[in-house]
């Protein structure tokens, strides 16, 4: 067990959270505190700057002009981009796999330069995708299926440094073929629900990385119930 | 004129009790006499609705409406001509606030007034079309509709109650709603618009407007608005007073002002609220709708002794009696909903049943229910319920809430100990429950 406490940034709740993703810092800090690792959520709010020491980032999804203002602030207090340097963990949803990315382009067709995290460019698609989404985890990264809400009108193009998240059986995911990014210990998805209460196995494969342990499984009969609910709803 | 021939039994019950005498300088006696298209189109929608009613498919909220707009696609625009007109939207209230004004509007006349569910332009044109001789109309407006509704229907009076996430599936981000209201609002000539100044949103759509009455109602959900919607940078707080950094946009000097189970009008007179419904929330809507009928010509105190009898808004705050147990049924749709409705039951430490559905009219994703802070109820008994009463279980268990699971909300109350129990039920969950224990009654 881990002497000193995992900190688990949650990075501009003010900004990206419209989609409830602040759940995905809960299920971090539960998922830890209830095998007796010490963890603890560390709110970042905008106009405050960012650490570089936290173990964890979680980044949430956020409507077109807070996106904007978050990356514009992330730019400024790059103390993500430092943690990422020094091997921290990284999940972006929805905004953040399209922040992370070189550049975003919205409808207008204005581009917006990215953070630079992921080898990935995203541009706005036809339609919205919004629905139930189904997804294998891609290289048997974590137990899946991958399953999640999402509602996004961007589609994402993965450069050659970055590589899926999961292929897509129900949904559209990036490009209605691959779903997210993975790029060092970076997790990008377009996935809400919010995706880690859905995906017990990637919010423990992202704990076994910021601790650098294996850890038990841990048995909550909602939560296999919940999923198996849910597959069967998007089959 | 025509006049309807059937009420329903709902628009009897609902309206019954508005009198019908007096009117005041401006409001003829009876509205604009229909284009003979508009009459035709509005007897056919009303038979559609008698008809969907006995035959027992509907409550006839709406058919008739969609049957008459069919026919008449301008049938909004007419069969609101001559009328003195009032608009209501917002996220959360519409309904409470809409009865409550509509309740104060009739000590001026017959008001015609659309019912929960039925805020879209055919449950407008349902309404309007029963009541063709009401000279008053208030009218309940999806957010969505608003632009279309006030462009059709040139309301006396638009009331903005706050604007929060709500089914971001379906309704859309809460940005988009507030930009499209105020585009609508600067559209409207010698419209009163009344808005709560607490709420950063609702305060932008109506900042530019001709005429604004503000009202303070000590409610605000502020995470929708971290960054100003008309410039985007950080909106600072400093107790009730917040202002943007980077333009104008700042809480303007409310007119009224709800104080604690009181109002202070723009007299500075204070009149104690003294209502039948429950919560913080509701004393805001009651302030708003004083404030509105005012702008429609009701005198406070009328506006006040009416609308403090308003008890029961669609099943809304009912109790129902099951072997022993007293449920209240609580309406709440989205999380600022919520977070208002676990602050009501928050006094009695009652056992709670919670029933989540996410149907189209729910809004399909549940996302939202961690952003409700179900973590209060830790200690209390509860029970998850409605057909989504699994995930509302795994957001439970990461709030540390011990509960049970029960699917039926009927069975899950006769499962509570007895005594009293609170039942907070998101649309359709409401809905269904509501409609059943009616029919048990």
């Amino acid at each position: 067990m881990s002497e000193s406490t995992i900190q688990i940034a949650l990075v501009l709740p003010d900004l990206l959270g419209t989609y409830g993703d602040f759940g995905n810092a809960v299920v971090l800090e539960k998922r830890m505190t209830w095998r007796g690792i010490k963890a603890e959520i560390v709110p970042i709010n905008y106009g405050e700057p960012v650490p570089d020491s936290c173990d964890i980032y979680v980044v949430g999804g956020g409507e077109d002009t807070a996106q904007t203002l978050a990356v514009k602030h992330l730019r400024e207090h790059p103390g993500l981009q430092r943690a990422v340097t020094k091997n921290a963990v990284v999940l972006g949803v929805c905004a953040g796999i399209q922040i992370f990315g070189e550049s975003f382009t919205r409808a207008d067709n204005v581009t917006h330069p990215g953070m630079g995290l992921i080898d990935s460019t995203s541009h706005a698609g036809g339609s919205r995708a919004i629905g139930e989404v189904i997804a294998e985890p891609a290289d048997g990264l974590f137990a899946g299926p991958l399953t999640g809400f999402e509602n996004h009108q961007g589609r994402t193009v993965l450069g050659p440094a970055a590589r899926p998240l999961a292929h897509v059986k129900v949904g559209t995911g990036n490009d209605g073929s691959v779903e997210g990014a993975v790029q060092g210990r970076i997790v990008c998805t377009y996935l809400h629900g919010p995706v880690l209460p859905r995906n017990p196995a990637l919010a423990d494969m992202l704990i076994e990385w910021a601790t650098g342990t294996k850890v038990a499984p841990l048995d909550l009969p909602a939560v296999t119930a919940m999923r198996a609910e849910r597959v069967r709803a998007a089959s | 004129m025509y006049r309807t021939p059937v009420h329903t039994n709902e628009t009897t019950a609902r309206n019954g009790h508005f009198s019908t005498a007096g009117s005041i300088a401006g409001v003829n006696d009876s509205p604009a006499r229909l284009p003979l298209r508009t009459a035709a189109a509005v007897k056919l929608g009303n038979l559609s609705s008698s008809l969907s009613q006995k035959m027992g498919l509907g409550a006839g909220g709406m058919i008739g409406g969609r049957v008459a707009l069919k026919l008449d696609p301008q049938a909004l625009n007419r069969l609101t001509q001559g009328r003195r007109v009032a608009v209501v939207t917002g996220t959360n209230g519409k309904t409470t606030s809409t009865m409550m004004l509509a309740r104060a509007v009739g000590a001026l006349g017959e008001v015609a007034t659309n019912h929960s569910g039925a805020n879209m332009p055919d449950g407008h044109v349902t309404a309007l079309s029963k009541q063709p001789d009401a000279p008053y109309a208030v009218l309940e407006c999806d957010e969505g509709y608003f632009p279309a509704v006030a462009g059709a229907s040139n309301p006396a009076v638009a009331m903005i109650l706050n604007l929060s996430r709500d089914q971001l599936d379906r309704v859309g981000e809460v940005r988009t709603i507030e930009r499209s209201l105020r585009d609508a609002i600067t559209k409207l000539q010698n419209c009163t618009i009344v808005a709560n100044c607490d709420d950063v949103m609702v305060t932008s759509a109506a900042w530019n407007a001709a005429n604004v009455v503000w009202v303070a109602t000590g409610t605000g959900w502020h995470h929708d608005s971290a960054s100003c919607p008309r410039c985007g940078n950080p909106i600072r707080w400093q107790g009730e007073h917040w202002h943007c950094t980077g333009c104008d946009l700042a809480r303007p000097h409310p007119n009224w002002i709800t104080a604690d189970e009181a109002m202070i009008t723009p007299e500075h007179q204070k009149i104690e609220l003294r209502l039948t419904l429950p919560g913080k929330f509701n004393q805001a809507n009651a302030v708003m709708a004083a404030a509105a009928a005012h702008a429609m010509g009701v005198r406070t105190e009328d506006a006040v002794a009416r609308l403090r009898g308003v008890s029961n808004v669609s099943g809304r705050y009912r109790t129902i009696q099951r072997n022993g147990r007293s449920a209240r049924l609580l309406l709440s749709k989205n999380p600022a909903g919520w977070s208002e409705t676990l602050t009501v039951v928050k006094e009695a430490n009652h056992p709670a049943v919670l029933v989540i559905n996410a149907q189209e009219a729910d809004g399909r994703d549940l996302s939202w229910l961690w952003d409700v802070p179900f973590e209060r109820l830790q200690g209390r008994t509860v029970i998850a319920s409605g057909e989504r009463a699994t995930d509302l279980a795994v957001r439970l268990t990461y709030a540390e809430v011990q509960h049970t699971i029960v699917p039926d909300p009927l069975k899950a109350i006769d499962q509570m100990p007895q005594g009293a129990v609170e039942v907070i039920a998101n649309y359709t969950a409401f809905r269904d429950l509501n409609a059943r224990a009616a029919a048990d009654e």
